[in-house]
């Protein structure tokens, strides 16, 4: 049930990230969501892509520093409220949320999710009623 | 394995009598043929036949790098050219290259010790010994491949550099010892894991790490990755190249050829010498040497002595392991720091690679040392405040060793520039 998201090093450097959506561009890779934590010295990217495979090969190939890591993906639907819902229900189940970023999907929002009890963090929304995002799924 | 056992194994007793003959003939012939040390000698009252032990070492001048310099190319040369067979000179990171000029004799003692050092190691005629040092000026290269023929062991004269098709020699012609630098030792390691090259289908099983200092966590690494055991060797052009000194297999210090080279260990600010096991800067007169003998030369390198007769029978004296060179040590608010410990604590840490520039500045009159390290692929994580604690757990690491703050970066695998020859560890951009 658990999404794979590209988790890459980068530092503050000019043209790295150009560089990142380059070879990607090169593998027909199509990017669903992207998001970036920085630091003053480095980044860490992280995307959800069509094929994580192929991308992580050729990433690695490149020389970056790249990994997959277990994320959840699930779709909030388009309406205020929802993912303060989804969160609450998460909370009362004493979650902690390491991060969290959200992108369009189907006119609808989708959030990428990593806590640290991503099985159960799963299996709740699935319970919930929740539409979990699959690896391979037709994204964005 | 001992190559030389009459040598080798000389009593104490026997091996200083020895010394002192030698270096009587050595004074005098300095003395005779050479103005520079003439005029030194003379100008401490020293005479052509004054010297007749070893107890009167302290006495003679030192030879410094400057003194070189300024006699250089062949001002310290101690015959006529045309008994001169060959020249070597190191790089010179700062100024003019070192040169070193060989007699005849001074190659084939230089041939002997490289022996020594290669049975010393477990080596002999039944090995193929792959020789990744440089071939050409540098003494590396031709240095290990004159004793490895005259211990009758297959030489490949591989040289520097286009590791890949090293990497496919090695594997193809069966190579069972590497000589290189312990940091190009590292760097086909990593090759090897590029390639998808598995240790086990080479047949290396001895190394002869030599020409930069390096450290016990990289001894391990090293052995560990390449699945061979790996021995130091120790060497200068001004001396003979390597095989001064190396360490035999019980890898517990490097055994100085004192027939040949008679080691002091002394203050490098007093001058004096420093009781066994102490350390202090390398010093070395070259008791036998014809082309170009040096005085008490300064090494500027860093080490101890022992004199403790070794579990392999040799009883010359073994130097510890080498803590950096007084050049290589950077005085930063005041505290001596050498990369050596850096890198020690780098090696520790199963989270990083060895791979470090250490970066020197001076902002507002106060030095700034700034160690960027390489992030391993495996352990790197999605989440920055994993990221930031190994930046802290690094930080605190190295401020217990080195006693003063760094800041650490944290940069991507592989982008710290490679060496194939004597890594480059340090920039200094303080003014000088």
């Amino acid at each position: 049930m658990l999404l794979q998201q590209l988790s890459l090093f980068l530092e503050n450097k000019t043209g790295r990230l150009a560089e990142v959506t380059r070879v990607l561009s090169e593998k027909h890779i199509n990017i669903a969501a992207f998001s970036i934590a920085d630091t003053a010295d480095f980044g860490i990217l992280r995307m959800i892509v069509d094929q994580t495979d192929v991308a992580l090969t050729a990433l690695k190939q490149q020389g970056f520093a790249v990994h997959t890591t277990d994320v959840v993906g699930f779709v909030i639907p388009n309406q205020p409220g929802n993912l303060y819902q989804a969160l609450e229900h998460l909370d009362s189940i004493a979650i902690e949320i390491e991060y969290l970023y959200a992108f369009a999907h189907n006119g609808d929002a989708a959030a990428v999710i990593k806590t640290n009890d991503n099985e159960l963090v799963a299996e709740t929304l699935n319970d919930l009623g929740y539409h979990l995002l699959k690896a391979g799924e037709q994204l964005g | 394995m001992i190559w030389n056992e009459h040598a080798e194994c000389m009593e104490r007793e026997q091996l200083i009598k020895l010394q002192g003959e030698r270096l009587q003939a050595m004074v005098s012939r300095l003395y005779y043929n050479v103005p520079f040390y003439r005029k030194k000698l003379q100008e401490q009252g020293i005479e052509a036949d004054d010297i007749r032990s070893v107890d009167q070492l302290k006495h003679l001048p030192l030879t410094t790098k400057q003194d070189l310099r300024d006699n250089y190319p062949f001002g310290l040369f101690a015959v006529p050219q045309s008994e001169i067979v060959r020249l070597h000179a190191s790089s010179g990171t700062t100024g003019k290259p070192t040169v070193g000029g060989y007699t005849r004799r001074d190659l084939e003692t230089w041939s002997e010790v490289v022996a020594r050092s290669l049975y010393a190691a477990g080596v002999d005629h039944n090995d193929v010994v792959h020789v990744s040092y440089g071939y050409g000026l540098f003494t590396g290269g031709l240095g290990i491949h004159q004793g490895a023929q005259k211990i009758g062991a297959t030489v490949i004269p591989a040289s520097g550099g286009n590791t890949k098709k090293q990497l496919q020699i090695m594997h193809d012609f069966g190579s069972t010892v590497l000589a290189c630098t312990p940091s190009y030792a590292l760097y086909l390691a990593e090759t090897m894991k590029e390639i998808g090259m598995d240790p086990s289908e080479l047949k290396l099983r001895r190394g002869i790490f030599g020409a930069e200092p390096w450290t016990e966590e990289m001894r391990k690494e090293i052995e560990q990755k390449l699945h061979l055991k790996a021995l130091d060797i120790y060497g200068l052009t001004e001396i003979i190249g390597p095989g001064v000194a190396m360490e035999c297999e019980h890898q517990n210090g490097l055994h100085v050829f004192e027939d040949h080279f008679l080691p002091e260990i002394l203050d490098p600010q007093t001058l004096q010498p420093v009781p066994y096991g102490e350390v202090g800067e390398l010093v070395f007169t070259t008791i036998t040497k014809e082309g170009m003998p040096l005085l008490r030369y300064r090494t500027r390198d860093l080490t101890s002595m022992t004199i403790e007769k070794c579990t392999c029978g040799r009883t010359m004296a073994r130097l510890h392991k080498f803590m950096g060179r007084t050049d290589d040590m950077l005085i930063i608010r005041g505290v001596n720091v050498f990369p050596s410990q850096v890198e020690s604590v780098l090696l520790e840490m199963s989270e990083t690679e060895p791979h470090y520039l250490l970066l020197v500045d001076r902002v507002n009159n106060l030095d700034i040392l700034e160690i960027q390290v390489e992030v391993n692929e495996l352990f790197f994580s999605d989440e920055v405040r994993q990221l930031e604690a190994l930046t802290h757990k690094i930080k605190a690491n190295i401020e217990s060793t080195l006693g003063i703050s760094a800041k650490i970066k944290l940069v991507e695998p592989k982008t710290i520039e490679r060496s194939e020859g004597k890594a480059k560890r340090v920039i200094d951009k303080r003014p000088h």
